[in-house]
């Protein structure tokens, strides 16, 4: 694994099982993430993004199992790891920060006490007075004022809990920080105040990020990177730069001109027809071709691979000459 | 200044609305909820029962065939107006005229018959059908109560019309479908088309496309755009996506607190913003851009506790441009462009 990928997905698969049968939720995805970037995982409900943000810490139960892949953490494959040992990794090495901070923190805990807890689980050496100290630093770093850290999660506001959150993963040293839909419950002028501090702290702590949302503004805003999901399959990734100036894949390129811009004047929203697919049946081939203004008919019968495009622009799309030379190399073998 | 205040906006744009035709007159509109509370806190604070001031001295116009937005944070009261609009809440004061009568002087009885021109489509689709029922028998229920002159035949006409306008085909198959077997963008057309089919003249939209993935919130829109026309439809379209707002909306009041600190045409508002805090809400929308990523800081502080709110503008703590008198007097709505009203004391130092 090269050094400067800190997370890399291989092959994952992650299957429900339901009365109709196993559902893939998490369809064949790889994806590499970098340290010290912003990678923003984007796509519609249930396109399996969340899915794939928990699959990365394995925290998967009932229903849920990873049936195929490999997650590769800082040089480790976590899926050879014994269950047991993933506590350590969880919140130690990937901290998480979920979409309600309200089911994340416990309601009859000091903020101080789920500081300290998290602190002295993992470091036991640390002293009640250095836990206490630490977390004070951090509380104020983070903006919220350190007496405020003996009140409850309810006697906050959504953005000061989110931020709590956010200390909880910083206070472990946390290298990668996995944000399912951190702002979604947040007002706007709120949601901003919070993006302009995960940037500071991407910076300040050198934190990996990888953000999972459906609001395509807030990747534009933070991310560095940005990944497509569409129906359990990846189907667009490269740099926010490239994919929002040029996307190459057809989902991609709807749902970037569907997204209503406030900057810009007399523009049509574009109207993509049909809806997500439904995941017990998904359409064959690509999982867009049903919705595809460009589909051919190779994209019913075959699965676009993942292909370099342009630099380091990735697409799954038949309409790509390097997309259908893999198919022909794959023929040949 | 104060002139114009005691004469409220409506008799400001009173003279403009004769002509063009007022379906919506709200005047002075206040929703003060109560605090529950104990016998012996009651005793305690002698009677004097804090209250939450949902909507506190709200005015505003909505014009025949317009889309009227009403956008703010969450708690700024805006979905309190929308049903005190409908009478769904009673106002603790205040007028809501519909179409030129006061909807607080009509009886029950009336006020039921007037329902039938008043509809209200909400943010979830799932929740506001019942799983037991058709989607067929869902969109008859209100038409069996106000289209009392239909036969049951004539109703099913009616229903399978409506499932077709808003683009549910074939409509005798979805007739018979229940709300879990179709998708959510599918949902909130057959919500609509339940508000539809009494033949309304006002919607009031809350949130209606927030539930609904990306990819068909431009349809869901598109669709709503259409209906007005066909249907000669006033919309109230309640959200906090501002820049959702800009593609359908006409005019833009903002709410900030159970106020109104701006109201005016779209564009000008947009364009022209004067208020502080439409200025921060409109900078801190994100933008699908990344070339055009937002520099400008954010207010300090939060949207503060309705109970108790800061004195004289609300908004005097979290603003940049505030000087001691704005945390005494209170700033009330002034015209300070055409049609373009702002509740600020140094809007005249904003204007640019």
């Amino acid at each position: 694994m090269p050094e400067d990928i800190l997370y890399s997905i291989r092959n994952l698969v992650v299957e429900y099982t339901t009365r109709a049968g196993a559902v893939k939720a998490v369809d064949d995805v790889s994806l590499d993430i970098r340290r010290g970037e912003i990678l923003g995982l984007v796509g519609e409900s249930g396109c399996g993004k969340s899915t794939l943000g928990k699959a990365l810490m394995r925290l998967h139960t009932g229903p849920a199992k990873i049936t195929e892949g490999e997650l590769w953490f800082d040089g480790r494959d976590l899926m050879t790891l014994p269950i047991e040992e993933m506590p350590e990794i969880r919140g130690a090495e990937i901290g998480m920060v979920f979409q309600d901070p309200m089911t994340s923190l416990n309601p009859v805990q000091r903020i101080i006490e789920h500081l300290t807890e998290t602190i002295q689980t993992h470091e036991p050496e640390v002293s009640d007075k250095d836990a206490r100290k630490r977390s004070e630093e951090l509380i104020e770093r983070l903006g919220i004022r350190k007496e405020r850290i003996t009140e409850y999660p309810h006697q906050m506001s959504g953005g000061m809990r989110q931020r709590v959150m956010i200390s909880l993963a910083l206070s472990l040293r946390a290298k990668l920080v996995i944000a399912d839909e951190p702002t979604t419950s947040l007002d706007v002028i709120v949601e901003a105040k919070f993006l302009d501090l995960l940037k500071e702290l991407q910076k300040e702590f050198g934190l990996t990020i990888l953000l999972i949302t459906h609001n395509i503004g807030v990747v534009a805003e933070l991310a560095d990177r940005i990944a497509v999901m569409y129906a359990a399959k990846m189907m667009e990734v490269g740099n926010v730069d490239d994919v929002f100036a040029h996307p190459k894949h057809p989902y991609t390129q709807g749902l970037l001109r569907s997204v209503p811009n406030i900057l810009l004047d007399g523009a049509e929203l574009y109207k993509m027809a049909g809806a997500p697919p439904d995941l017990s049946h998904p359409p064959s081939g690509c999982r867009f071709h049903t919705r595809c203004p460009f589909v051919m008919d190779i994209c019913r019968e075959e699965v676009p691979p993942l292909e370099a495009i342009e630099g380091a622009q990735y697409a799954a799309c038949w309409l790509y000459p390097s997309v259908m030379a893999k198919r022909q190399e794959k023929d040949h073998a | 200044m104060l002139e114009s205040t005691s004469m409220g906006i409506n008799a400001i744009m009173g003279d403009k609305s004769i002509s063009s035709g007022e379906l919506v007159q709200v005047e002075h509109l206040r929703k003060h909820f109560p605090l529950q509370s104990g016998l012996f806190a009651t005793l305690l604070t002698r009677g004097q029962i804090q209250a939450v001031k949902a909507v506190d001295d709200v005015s505003f116009n909505i014009h025949k065939g317009e889309v009227f937005g009403l956008a703010g944070e969450s708690g700024s009261g805006k979905s309190t107006v929308g049903r005190l609009v409908l009478r769904l809440l009673e106002p603790t004061s205040g007028k809501v005229i519909f179409d030129g009568t006061d909807l607080g002087s009509l009886s029950g009885e009336e006020m039921r018959r007037m329902r039938s021109r008043m509809q209200i489509v909400f943010q979830d689709p799932l929740a506001s059908l019942n799983p037991r029922m058709t989607l067929g028998m869902a969109i008859d229920h209100p038409a069996r109560i106000h289209l009392t002159d239909l036969t049951p035949d004539g109703r099913r006409k009616r229903v399978l019309d409506i499932l077709c306008a808003v683009g549910m085909n074939p409509a005798k198959v979805f007739y018979d479908l229940y709300p879990h077997q179709i998708s959510g963008g599918q949902r909130q057309r057959v919500v609509l088309a339940r508000a539809l089919v009494t033949n309304p003249s006002l919607i009031v939209a809350d949130e209606p496309i927030a539930m609904a993935d990306v990819s068909v919130r431009a349809l869901l829109l598109d669709l709503m755009m259409k209906l007005k026309e066909e249907f000669n439809l006033t919309y109230l379209f309640i959200t906090h996506d501002l820049a959702t707002a800009k593609y359908v909306c006409n005019r833009i009041a903002i709410m900030y607190l159970g106020k109104l600190c701006e109201v005016g045409p779209l564009a000008d508002v947009y364009q022209h913003t004067i208020h502080p805090y439409t200025r921060a809400l409109l900078e801190a929308v994100p933008v699908p851009d990344p070339t055009r990523r937002r520099k400008e800081p954010m207010p300090p502080g939060e949207i503060p506790n309705a109970i108790n709110p800061p004195p004289g503008c609300h908004f005097h703590p979290r603003c940049p441009i505030a000087r001691p008198n704005c945390s005494v007097e209170e700033p009330l709505l002034r015209e300070l462009r055409p049609n373009h009203f702002t509740a600020c004391h140094y809007a005249e130092d904003l204007l640019g």
